[in-house]
């Protein structure tokens, strides 16, 4: 690929415009949906922008894969006044984490949103999902900080939605979307007040231009309490322990492909938010001065792990349990980023992307459980494991690894994880987080009892779900297991993202390394 | 062929027989006869590997890169050999005893079961050939998951709970204790690969040294150490031919097996013996010989007994390892094999017993011996092999242990040593003795025969391979030689 040094005058290729065409996909689909107005058509469309998104998503991470980085200069105008979009190897591995669960979701989402919402809704729905997509899509894939906001506002406004939409099955849905609707918008509302503050400080609002203004800056006020708020805000996204409340009836009211596409995509974008904006916007020097990780972050990332997980053991609802396990796993990937190394930044981004796919083919297995016994307490899907071999199978493939059992894509974190604390000479910190993966074990085995060893339920279908969800399940399942084995993907990209974390930020790119240039001196 | 190929063919061949069992899961026949054809060629591929051993070096496998530096890798060394020799000839003679249990006894989902039997042997394989704790741990996990379901195969309450009660206690320990040790050992000297002499010597010191052995020590679960041996009792609901070659064999000896990797590739016994690390252990296996040994000799549940039994035997396994010898070592290796033919006739004794009367309780059994004279002949036999008498294989891993013993300077070992034949006498012996002496006035076993050919031949088989191993025990400590002289 040429570069702007080599050659000034370049004509741009569809290839240099990947950055911005990962979103646009997705944005142009959804009005497009609308205005056609069927509702074959919309899940068609929508499966298209998925696909052609995960293709876009792959295609840049084969670019940065060496460590290199894309900056892509929205409408020719030059950063810090254009808008900048910037892909390297941390975001464009959660790009393709989102991008791909899409594309796995969506044909599972067929029979399971038309048993679950009347079809008047359908393309409404696929409208909805694909705005999601966008906003997530979004917030990863921008280097400017108010886009960041606009992207997450337009993404949960519709998750607010897709959430609601639940409500046919049980009403309590709407209540769940109200309460995560309140909980979203005051994260959004702290994370933006943050942007404000830096704003005022900067006179910026390109990430990496603001990167460099603050540099020296670790003892302004303003910068700190910038700093507090953009933790705390994108803190209530993340589920950060004590501010989960809205996560477990949203998960669990929410329709089933709506609570897989959750779970395995947008807790892990704003994770990624948090990461960027305390490694590449203050850079790593500031967050250790302020002493903030082991100190603050670990302590709410341990309890996560313990009292989320001791909540999940008694839970008598297989996907409300689900949705406690994710706040404890969730607490994995914060206590990654307390270590403070290159290792443990790396267990953050290795788990975030196999917790995703461990928790997209779990959640598609409780699509699957609803679909044919239509709940998913364990006293109605109890001995389903019999009838329903393939989904019960699967459930059992995720829970190993969940808990972390070799083979399987968990243990593969939970390895990085621990030696991560090992090297850090934490080794209270190692045996909390083996001690907290037994709590996996007990609640994941209960499941895998009650899915066996019982008969089923007289007013369950005896039947294995259809193969449009099997299949994408276990590709999911599949994957867990893939994973777990050949991690040069994973452990990777993973490994290349945290040492370009951890480097800081690489400043303006005026001149960018790779594929860059775009819309400059054009 | 060379021996990666057999190497492969016995890991993958149990996995066949799991497919076929799937496939032909409803014709009876064709299923069960495919599954032993796939077990005499897995016993055949290991048999190979022996065969290969001399001409040509042993060389690392390596199956795939897991994480940058940590390989699942396989490899061929006389320990793991003699393992895998144990672990899949005995599933032969278990599966023949495993069609007549299984059929005697009218169970249950017999495709199921045979499945996830295949599974738990090609497991074991896996272990005995790995190449680094990595893979090894790896396997140690397939084997534990794939064994749950044996467990609680029965789908009673009992069994269910007896079952939570293995897959939490080998689950739990493994991943709280033992990942972490391998975490930290990886953290420590930067490779997991067994190496002669171990890997650890110069990389810790002080008291960090006996910590590591003791994550190591209590993770491996399988080894059933005390405070850690519940699972092996409550994992005797399952049917006879599980406890028999899993329980007995596969699954326990995988436990001791990766201790004494452990402590020979890993610690180095030189460097156990030097530190004096090891010292604790030797206490905690002691007591685990004893104590579990008294609390056989109060089962009255001729199963239970023996799982009481078989947790104070394996115990000598990590008490060779403990006293930090060669002898001890030798002792303790060839003690898996010893043991393992031993055990695993008196539990095919037991099922046969149970197939043919449905008794469990020794206090049931007064009388039986005349009725079934080759079940009993044969557990007689299993027994002294266990107690350590000659001539009968267990003679010589005891003789060796108490030579290591002497070694080491521990001479009330020795004592202890002693003190468990004698326990062992008196709780086993009169199992035999009540069999052919004792008759109940109103006897009301006059009806009852042997069980089928299928349930009593399989043990007398095992039975005169503890004659056998006492005859070849020198060419197996020959055999065994090299993993000590590597060591030095």
């Amino acid at each position: 690929m040429a570069t702007a040094s080599e050659t000034p005058h370049i004509a741009l290729t569809l290839r240099d415009h990947l950055p911005i065409l990962q979103v646009l996909i997705p944005l142009c689909t959804a009005p497009l949906i609308v205005l056609l107005g069927d509702r074959r058509v919309a899940w068609g469309l929508a499966f298209l922008a998925a696909l052609l998104s995960l293709v876009v998503s792959f295609l840049l991470m084969m670019q940065v894969m060496d460590g290199s980085f894309i900056s892509y200069h929205l409408g020719g105008w030059a950063p810090p006044i254009g808008i900048e979009y910037r892909i390297d190897a941390a975001n464009a591995f959660v790009l393709l984490l989102i991008s791909l669960t899409a594309t796995l979701v969506l044909p599972f989402a067929l029979r399971s949103v038309a048993d679950e919402i009347p079809a008047r809704s359908h393309t409404l729905f696929y409208a909805c999902f694909t705005l999601v997509l966008t906003g997530l899509l979004g917030v990863v894939a921008t280097g400017d900080a108010f886009n960041v906001f606009v992207f997450l506002e337009i993404s949960s406004l519709a998750t607010y939605v897709l959430v609601s939409q639940g409500l046919y099955r049980d009403k309590r849905a709407l209540s769940a979307a109200y309460d995560y609707l309140i909980m979203g918008t005051i994260g959004a509302t702290f994370f933006v007040i943050g942007i404000g503050f830096l704003y005022m400080t900067t006179g910026t609002l390109n990430m990496a231009d603001m990167a460099e203004r603050l540099a020296g800056q670790g003892s302004n006020r303003t910068v700190q309490a910038a700093f507090a708020f953009i933790v705390v805000g994108m803190g209530l996204k993340v589920a950060i322990y004590p501010l989960h409340l809205w996560l477990p009836a949203a998960y669990n009211y929410a329709p089933s492909a709506v609570t897989v596409f959750l779970a395995a995509t947008s807790t892990k974008a704003a994770v990624y938010v948090l990461l960027r904006f305390m490694f590449s916007v203050f850079q790593p020097e500031f967050v250790f001065d302020t002493n903030l990780l082991l100190w603050i972050l670990a302590p709410f990332a341990l309890l996560a792990m313990f009292a989320a997980s001791l909540i999940a053991v008694f839970q008598t609802n297989f996907k409300r349990m689900l949705a406690y396990s994710s706040i404890a796993q969730i607490g994995y990937m914060l206590l990654g980023i307390s270590l403070f190394s290159v290792t443990g930044l790396s267990a953050t981004m290795v788990h975030l992307f196999n917790h995703g796919i461990t928790k997209a083919a779990l959640f598609m297995a409780v699509g699957a459980l609803v679909l044919r016994s239509g709940t998913t307490f364990y006293d109605r899907i109890e001995g389903m494991g019999r009838v329903m071999p393939l989904t019960g199978a699967a459930v059992v493939l995720g829970g190993l690894s969940l808990i972390g059992v070799p083979g399987t894509a968990g243990f593969i974190s939970k390895w990085v994880l621990v030696q991560a604390a090992f090297e850090a000479d934490l080794w209270w910190i190692a045996l909390l987080i083996v001690a907290s993966s037994l709590l996996a074990v007990i609640y994941m085995w209960r499941v895998v009892e009650i899915l066996y060893l019982h008969t089923p339920h007289p007013e369950a279908i005896h039947k294995e779900a259809p193969l449009s969800m099997v299949i994408p399940m276990w590709i999911a399942a599949g994957a867990c297991v893939w994973f777990g084995i050949d991690t040069s993907l994973t452990m990777g990209a993973a490994n290349t993202a945290a040492t370009g974390l951890m480097g800081g930020t690489d400043g303006m790119a005026l001149t960018p390394t790779v594929g860059g240039l775009l819309g400059n001196g054009q | 062929m060379d021996t990666n190929t057999l190497i492969f063919l016995a890991l993958l061949l149990p996995v066949l027989a799991m497919f076929g069992n799937m496939v032909f899961a409803r014709q009876d026949n064709l299923r069960d006869g495919f599954t032993f054809v796939c077990a005499i060629l897995t016993f055949g591929a290991v048999l190979g590997v022996l065969g290969n051993l001399g001409n040509s070096t042993s060389e690392e496998i390596v199956l795939v890169e897991m994480l940058p530096g940590l390989q699942i890798a396989l490899q061929v060394e006389p320990l793991g050999l003699m393992f895998a020799l144990v672990a899949s000839g005995l599933w032969i003679v278990t599966h023949i005893y495993g069609l007549g249990y299984m059929r005697g006894n009218k169970e249950k989902h017999h495709a199921r079961f045979f499945a996830c039997f295949s599974v738990a042997i090609s497991a074991a394989i896996g272990i005995a050939f790995s190449a680094n704790l990595l893979t090894l741990f790896l396997f140690y996990e397939v084997l534990t998951v794939s064994t749950y379901p044996l467990v609680a195969h029965k789908g009673t309450p009992e069994a269910i709970r007896g079952a939570r009660t293995y897959l939490g206690v080998l689950i739990g320990t493994s991943i709280a204790l033992f990942l972490t040790a391998i975490i930290w050992t990886y953290t420590l000297a930067g490779t997991l690969d067994f190496a002669p002499g171990g890997i650890l010597q110069g990389k810790v010191e002080g008291l960090l040294v006996p910590v590591l052995l003791g994550l190591f020590a209590f993770g491996i679960g399988k080894a059933a150490l005390m405070p850690f041996h519940r699972w092996l009792p409550a994992a005797m609901v399952a049917p006879t031919p599980v406890s028999a070659l899993l329980h007995a064999v596969a699954v326990v000896k995988a436990g001791v097996f990766t201790m004494l990797k452990v402590g020979v590739y890993t610690f180095g016994i030189d460097f156990l013996a030097d530190t004096g690390a090891s010292d604790w252990l030797m206490w905690i296996a002691a007591y685990t010989i004893l104590a579990s040994s008294i609390v056989a000799y109060q089962q009255d549940n001729l199963k239970r007994r023996l799982a009481y039994s078989t947790v104070s035997q394996l115990s000598y396994v990590t008490l060779g390892l403990a006293l930090a010898t060669q002898m001890g070592v030798m002792g303790g290796a060839l003690q898996i094999a010893m043991h393992a033919m031993g055990k695993i006739t008196l539990f095919m004794c037991a099922g046969a017993i149970y197939v043919a009367t449905h008794k469990s309780n020794i206090s049931e059994m007064k009388g039986l011996g005349r009725s079934m004279p080759f079940t009993y002949i044969a557990f007689l036999i299993g027994a002294l092999s266990i107690i350590g008498l000659p001539p009968l294989g267990g003679s010589w891993s005891k003789w060796l242990l108490m030579v290591g013993a002497a070694d080491a300077d521990h001479q009330i070992m020795i004592g202890v040593l002693m003190a468990s034949s004698l326990l062992s006498l008196s709780y086993l012996l009169p199992v035999v003795a009540q069999g052919f002496f004792s008759t109940s006035p109103d006897n009301p076993y006059n009806g009852i025969k042997e069980a089928p050919a299928f349930c009593y031949i399989p043990p007398v088989f095992t039975a005169i391979g503890c004659v056998i191993l006492f005859l070849y025990a020198g060419t197996l400590v020959e055999f065994l030689t090299p993993v000590l002289e590597e060591a030095q």
